[in-house]
C-alpha cells in the first residue's frame, strides 16, 4: 500500500510541485494550503509523513501545526521546511533530541528544497517508523 | 524629561556649590524635537578624582577648572585625549587668561567659561552644550533607524523575490526531469504558472521602483490640469479582461468632469492599484464601483468591491509595506504587498489620505482623498 504524505504550504506552486514529484516516486499525496485546512484534513487522516512549511499565514504557523500533529500522534514523522532561518535571525535545528523536542519536528529542510534530499529524508523517517523509533530514527 | 550628567571639577567648595545651585532646577527645552532636559551635578575636587569618576561613568558635560592642586585642567584634558567619548568639556579659566582657553580648545575642550562668572553665564554655556549633545544624539538615532529600516526592507525584498524564483525553478526542474511523464500537455499548466510568477516578480520590481522614486523625491513631478475620470476609465479598461474572466461588473460613477491639477502618472498609479485590488480580491460574479466626487477643496476616489473583505486588524495593516493578507481566500492571489503603501504615499503628496472600510466576506471600500487647493 502506498504511503501517504501530507504537504502543508501556503505557496500553491510548491504544493503542486511536491504532488507531482512525490506521486512520481510512488507516494500518495494530500495537500493543504493553510494550517486550518491541514487541521481539518488531520481529523480524518493519519499521514505516514507530514511536510510542513514554517512560514504560513502566521509567523509561527508551521511550529503550531507541528505541535498539533505530534500531540495527536507522536508517531507521525514531521519534516519542517523553511526559507527564512538566516533572514529572520531564527536559529534552530533538529540535530539533538532536545532541539527536536521543542521544535516538534524530526527533520528540517531549507527552501529551495532539493527533491533528492527530501526523498532521502522521507525514506529515512519511514524506515524509522517501521522499526518503531520515530523520534530518534537514524539521525546524526 | 531627559537628564544630562554634569561633572564639576573644582577645588573650591563654594564654586562647586554654586554650580549645583544654579543647575538644580534648570531645564533646557528643545521644542522642535519635543524634548526637555534637566541636569544632575556630580562633584570632583581634584583632577585625579575627576579622572576616576569619568572612568567609572563618563558625564555628558565636564566643567573643568584649570587651576587644580594636583593635575592641572589641561593635564586632565591630555589624559582624556584619544578616549572615544561623547563628553563635552567646558574649561573654567581665570578671567583674561585667553592663552589657557585657547590651549584647552586645542586639546579637545568644547567651550570655556571665564572666572568669575554669573549663574546666568553658566546656564547659557550649559544650554549651548546641552543642545549640541541632544542634536548629536538625535542625528545618531536617526542614522541608526535608517540603517534598520533599510536592512529590514532588503531582507523582506530578498524573501519576496526568492519565493517566486524557487517556484519557477521547481517547475523547470520537473520539466527537465520529465517527472510528470512524457505527455507534453501535462506540463502546460506548469509553464503557465511559471509565467504568472514571473509577472508577479516584474510587478514587484515595478512597484519597488515607484516606491523608491516617490520616497526619494527624485522623480520629476509633472503637474498639469487633468480629468480624474480619464485615469479611472483607463484603469477600468486595463482590468476589464481579468474582471470578465470572473464575471465581475466594473462601473464608473462620475456625473461631471473631475478636474484637478496633478501628475497624471501618479493618479494612474492610484487608480490602477485600487481597481486591480478590487478585481483580484473579489468573488465570482461580483461588482467593482469606482465613484469620483469633488468638493471642499478635494477630489475623493472611492473604490468599492464585493470581495472577501478584511477584519479591522487586517484593514489597519494592509497599508504597510510588504503586508499582504494571507489566508485561504488569498492563497491563489499574487501581489507585491506594496500597492496600497504606494497609494498612501502618493495621497500624502496631495496632502490627502487613503483609508478603507471593510466587512469580512461582504467587501471593502477604499477611499482616497486628494486636496485640490494644496
Amino acid at each position: 500500500m502506498p504511503k501517504t504524505i501530507l504537504v502543508v504550504d501556503d505557496d500553491v506552486d510548491f504544493l503542486e510541485q511536491m504532488k507531482v514529484r512525490l506521486e512520481a516516486a510512488g507516494y500518495e499525496v494530500v495537500t493543504a494550503e493553510s494550517e486550518a485546512r491541514a487541521t481539518e484534513i488531520l481529523k480524518g487522516l493519519r499521514p505516514d509523513v507530514a511536510l510542513v512549511d514554517l512560514m504560513m499565514e502566521h509567523m509561527d504557523g508551521g511550529f503550531s501545526l507541528c505541535y498539533h500533529i505530534k500531540k495527536k500522534d507522536p508517531g507521525v514523522p514531521v519534516i519542517l521546511i523553511t526559507a527564512v532561518t538566516h533572514e529572520t535571525g531564527l536559529e534552530f535545528d533538529t540535530v539533538t533530541d532536545e532541539e527536536r523536542s521543542w521544535v516538534k519536528a524530526d527533520a528540517m529542510l531549507a527552501k529551495p528544497v532539493r527533491f533528492e534530499q527530501l526523498e532521502r529524508e522521507i525514506e529515512r523517517l519511514l524506515k524509522g517508523t517501521e522499526i518503531g523509533h520515530p523520534e530518534g530514527a537514524g539521525h546524526g | 524629561m531627559d537628564t544630562l550628567k554634569v561633572l564639576v571639577t573644582d577645588d573650591e567648595r563654594g564654586m562647586r556649590m554654586g554650580v549645583v545651585r544654579a543647575l538644580k532646577n534648570y531645564t533646557v527645552s528643545m521644542p522642535d524635537l519635543a524634548r526637555e532636559v534637566g541636569f544632575v551635578v556630580e562633584e570632583a575636587e581634584t583632577g585625579e578624582d575627576a579622572l576616576a569618576k569619568i572612568e567609572a561613568a563618563p558625564p555628558d558635560i565636564l566643567l573643568l577648572d584649570h587651576k587644580l592642586p594636583g593635575l592641572s585642567g589641561l593635564e586632565v584634558l591630555d589624559r582624556l585625549a584619544g578616549r572615544d567619548s561623547a563628553t563635552l568639556t567646558v574649561m573654567i579659566t581665570a578671567y583674561a587668561s585667553l592663552e589657557t582657553a585657547v590651549s584647552a580648545i586645542k586639546r579637545g575642550a568644547y567651550d570655556f567659561l571665564a572666572k568669575p562668572f554669573t549663574p546666568a553665564e553658566l546656564k547659557n554655556t550649559i544650554r549651548k552644550a546641552a543642545q549640541r549633545l541632544i542634536l548629536a544624539q538625535q542625528a545618531k538615532r536617526l542614522a541608526e533607524e535608517k540603517r534598520q529600516v533599510r536592512f529590514q526592507l532588503i531582507s523582506v525584498l530578498a524573501h519576496e523575490l526568492k519565493a517566486p524564483l524557487a517556484a519557477i525553478e521547481g517547475y523547470l526542474r520537473i520539466i527537465k526531469d520529465r517527472a510528470a511523464g512524457d505527455q507534453p500537455e501535462t506540463y502546460d499548466h506548469m509553464l503557465d504558472r511559471s509565467l504568472i510568477r514571473i509577472d508577479g516578480m516584474r510587478k514587484l520590481i515595478g512597484d519597488l521602483l515607484d516606491m523608491t522614486r516617490i520616497e526619494s523625491g527624485q522623480k520629476k513631478r509633472d503637474l498639469a490640469a487633468l480629468d480624474v475620470r480619464d485615469a479611472a476609465r483607463a484603469a477600468i479598461e486595463t482590468m476589464a479582461p481579468a474582471a470578465a474572466e470572473q464575471k465581475i461588473a466594473l462601473a464608473l460613477h462620475a456625473s461631471a468632469p473631475v478636474p484637478m491639477t496633478a501628475d497624471r502618472g501618479e493618479i494612474e498609479i492610484i487608480l490602477n492599484n485600487l481597481v486591480s485590488n478590487a478585481v483580484k480580491y473579489n468573488r465570482q460574479g461580483g461588482r467593482v464601483d469606482v465613484t469620483l466626487t469633488q468638493g471642499h477643496g478635494a477630489v475623493t476616489i472611492a473604490v468599492a468591491d464585493t470581495g472577501i473583505g478584511m477584519t479591522p486588524a487586517e484593514a489597519e495593516a494592509v497599508f504597510h509595506e510588504f503586508t499582504r493578507i494571507k489566508n485561504e481566500k488569498t492563497v491563489h492571489i499574487i501581489g507585491s504587498g506594496l500597492g496600497l503603501s504606494i497609494v498612501r504615499k502618493l495621497a500624502a503628496l496631495y496632502h490627502g489620505t487613503a483609508t478603507v472600510e471593510s466587512t469580512p466576506d461582504v467587501g471593502s471600500t477604499f477611499v482616497v482623498t486628494l486636496k485640490t487647493d494644496a
